[in-house]
């Protein structure tokens, strides 16, 4: 299979469209990415075709809705190479997931003076969630840090797990380094003191190889929107024996056995955790957006990422001022910088009016803006549709900032 | 001056730029120009919320009119808040609380006063009106 970048970029249609007159460049695909038309049909059809409410009715509509939505939990899983699709769970995102995780797994193993471990490059989604838990259950958030490149120190993570550590918390990605961690080795890591471990996943389906099986990860939290498909889905992948052992998260319909005024008997997982009508049209659309990935060839998705990220950043580096933040060995398509001393908002404001669309600020991560002593930074973060051309437009933009606050 | 007058100024000012490159470059003249707020003033306190860039917005009441001075560390929202600055600023609590700031819109900035334009130039307003507002009960209940 050759990827063919013209055939991709045809696929989205919002590609087609102008900004200030300009062909659109979007380069913010760590915040979301583009919807391949596929995506968009689906979405369609379900309601032109489909539309019914799933699990619960005998008549045909919502029998074959079923059927569509119980296929797609199928593909999802064996996309992400899940042990079993009952493990995937479909909830409205990354941020719901580890949310999910925290009140149900977290609240109930979480002692006095515990430990949980997160990183110092966490987003906020995979940080807030385990403070407020610490908080609650007086028990202590522990913070890997990671050098100045972006890296994590593996001698000092593993000496940072220790009797008290009940949970491990990782990005797989970091959305603002762009540095892809070792986490198959420190879920091993983690593993030989029995401590189980989520992976924040935000920036890595779609962009590379998810393998749960074979990081063998507790819990894995990921966001379809962030993939190709629609908002306001995503998956949370935990094993059968912690999704057993864990209360539900929220209660109602669909999730329960039986119920009678006082007393209620809950479901089996998956549904455990799907209390009320899901958001069909979402996990359909998702289902969509990762086929589409798969035909398009992941590991070509991947290497074309990785290539642009090379040219982006030899470009920018050539130019005087340009300090880029993340120079991990190991790194995602994500290039975070700042021009000179220009503010990352007065940058922005200004590639913006080329038709780029890149993001400015601290993109949900202050501590790692912190770290370095910055307010911010501007993000460029690459999928599969974007090219050298529009690395170029960037560097334009980026010169003529220069020109302008220099 | 009138509010109305500065207002008439300002998007005659910026209607000799006819391209957003021009509009920009002067808005950064603007911004580039002196910091107007005491560097007491750059604190916790004074910082406006909403804003990508910090931006530090003080106001005190002279003679009956409200003298506003601030500053951010962002180069066009500096222009932008000194544009409101010489708008509101050496006016009374009642003409800022009533002002129109549709000139925003006549000099080609009107993208910045979008709801979820994190400069929060609608923050900056906000603010400057509260404060107006502030002033207001204070002198009444004096
Ligand atoms: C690393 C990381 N974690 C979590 C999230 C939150 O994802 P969502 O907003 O889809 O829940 C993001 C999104 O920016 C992210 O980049």
């Amino acid at each position: 299979m050759t990827f063919d970048i013209n055939k991709i970029r045809s696929d989205f249609p919002i590609l087609q469209r102008k900004i200030y007159d300009k062909p659109l460049i979007y380069l913010d695909n760590a915040a979301t990415t583009q919807k391949p038309q596929i995506v968009i049909d689906r979405i369609t059809d379900y309601y032109t075709y489909e539309n019914a409410n799933i699990h619960r009715g005998v008549h045909y509509l919502s029998q074959i809705d079923t059927t569509a939505f119980e296929n797609a939990r199928e593909y999802i899983a064996r996309f992400i190479n899940a042990p079993k699709k009952e493990e995937v769970i479909f909830t409205k995102g990354t941020t719901e997931s580890i949310n999910l995780v925290a009140a149900s797994f977290g609240r109930k193993i979480l002692n006095k003076d515990d430990e949980v471990l997160v990183t110092a490059m966490e987003h906020h989604s995979n940080l807030v969630p385990w403070q407020m838990l610490c908080y609650e259950k007086e028990a202590r958030l522990k913070v890997i840090p990671y050098s100045d490149k972006g890296e994590i120190n593996l001698s000092t993570y593993q000496m940072m797990l220790g009797d008290k550590t009940k949970i491990v918390a990782l990005p797989h990605i970091s959305n603002t380094l762009g540095s892809i961690n070792p986490v198959k080795e420190m879920i091993r890591m983690a593993h030989e003191k029995n401590i189980p471990v989520l992976i924040d996943g935000a920036q890595a389906l779609s962009h590379l190889k998810v393998d749960i099986a074979d990081l063998d990860c507790d819990f894995y939290c990921c966001s379809g929107h962030k993939a190709y498909g629609p908002m306001g889905v995503g998956i949370l992948y935990g094993k059968t024996e912690h999704l057993n052992f864990m209360d539900p998260y929220q209660t109602g319909g669909e999730m329960v056995e039986h119920v009678t005024l006082y007393e209620t008997s809950f479901n089996e997982i998956p549904f455990k955790f799907e209390a009320g009508t899901p958001n069909v049209e979402a996990v359909l659309g998702m289902e969509a957006a990762l086929h589409y990935v798969e035909e398009t060839g992941l590991d070509e998705i991947t290497a074309h990422e990785k290539n642009l990220l090379v040219y982006g950043t030899k470009k920018l580096q050539q130019i005087k001022g340009v300090q880029i933040y993340g120079k991990a060995a190991e790194k995602a398509g994500i290039l975070s910088f700042l021009i000179d001393d220009i503010h990352s908002f007065d940058a922005g404001t200004i590639i913006d009016k080329f038709g780029i669309a890149i993001r400015t600020g601290h993109h949900c991560a202050q501590p790692v803006m912190n770290k370095f002593g910055i307010p911010g930074t501007v993000r460029a973060s690459f999928a599969m549709y974007n090219t050298r051309e529009e690395i170029d437009k960037l560097v334009e933009a980026i010169l003529q900032v220069k020109k302008m606050f220099g | 001056m009138s509010m109305e007058e500065i207002q008439e100024q300002i998007i005659t000012e910026f209607s000799y730029f006819d391209d957003w490159l021009d509009r920009y470059n002067h808005l950064i003249e603007m911004g580039k120009s002196v910091p107007l707020i005491n560097e007491k003033y750059k604190t916790k306190n004074y910082l406006i919320g909403g804003c990508q860039s910090r931006v530090w917005l003080h106001a005190a009441m002279k003679d009956g009119v409200i003298i506003f001075s601030a500053d951010s560390d962002a180069v066009i929202t500096k222009g932008i808040v000194n544009l409101l600055i010489r708008v509101f600023s050496g006016q009374t609590p009642d003409t800022i609380i009533d002002a129109d700031i549709s000139f925003i819109d006549e000099i080609g900035l009107k993208e910045h006063l979008s709801p979820t334009r994190s400069n929060g130039l609608m923050s900056m307003i906000k603010q400057m009106k509260l404060y107006a507002l502030a002033f207001k009960t204070k002198s009444a209940n004096q």
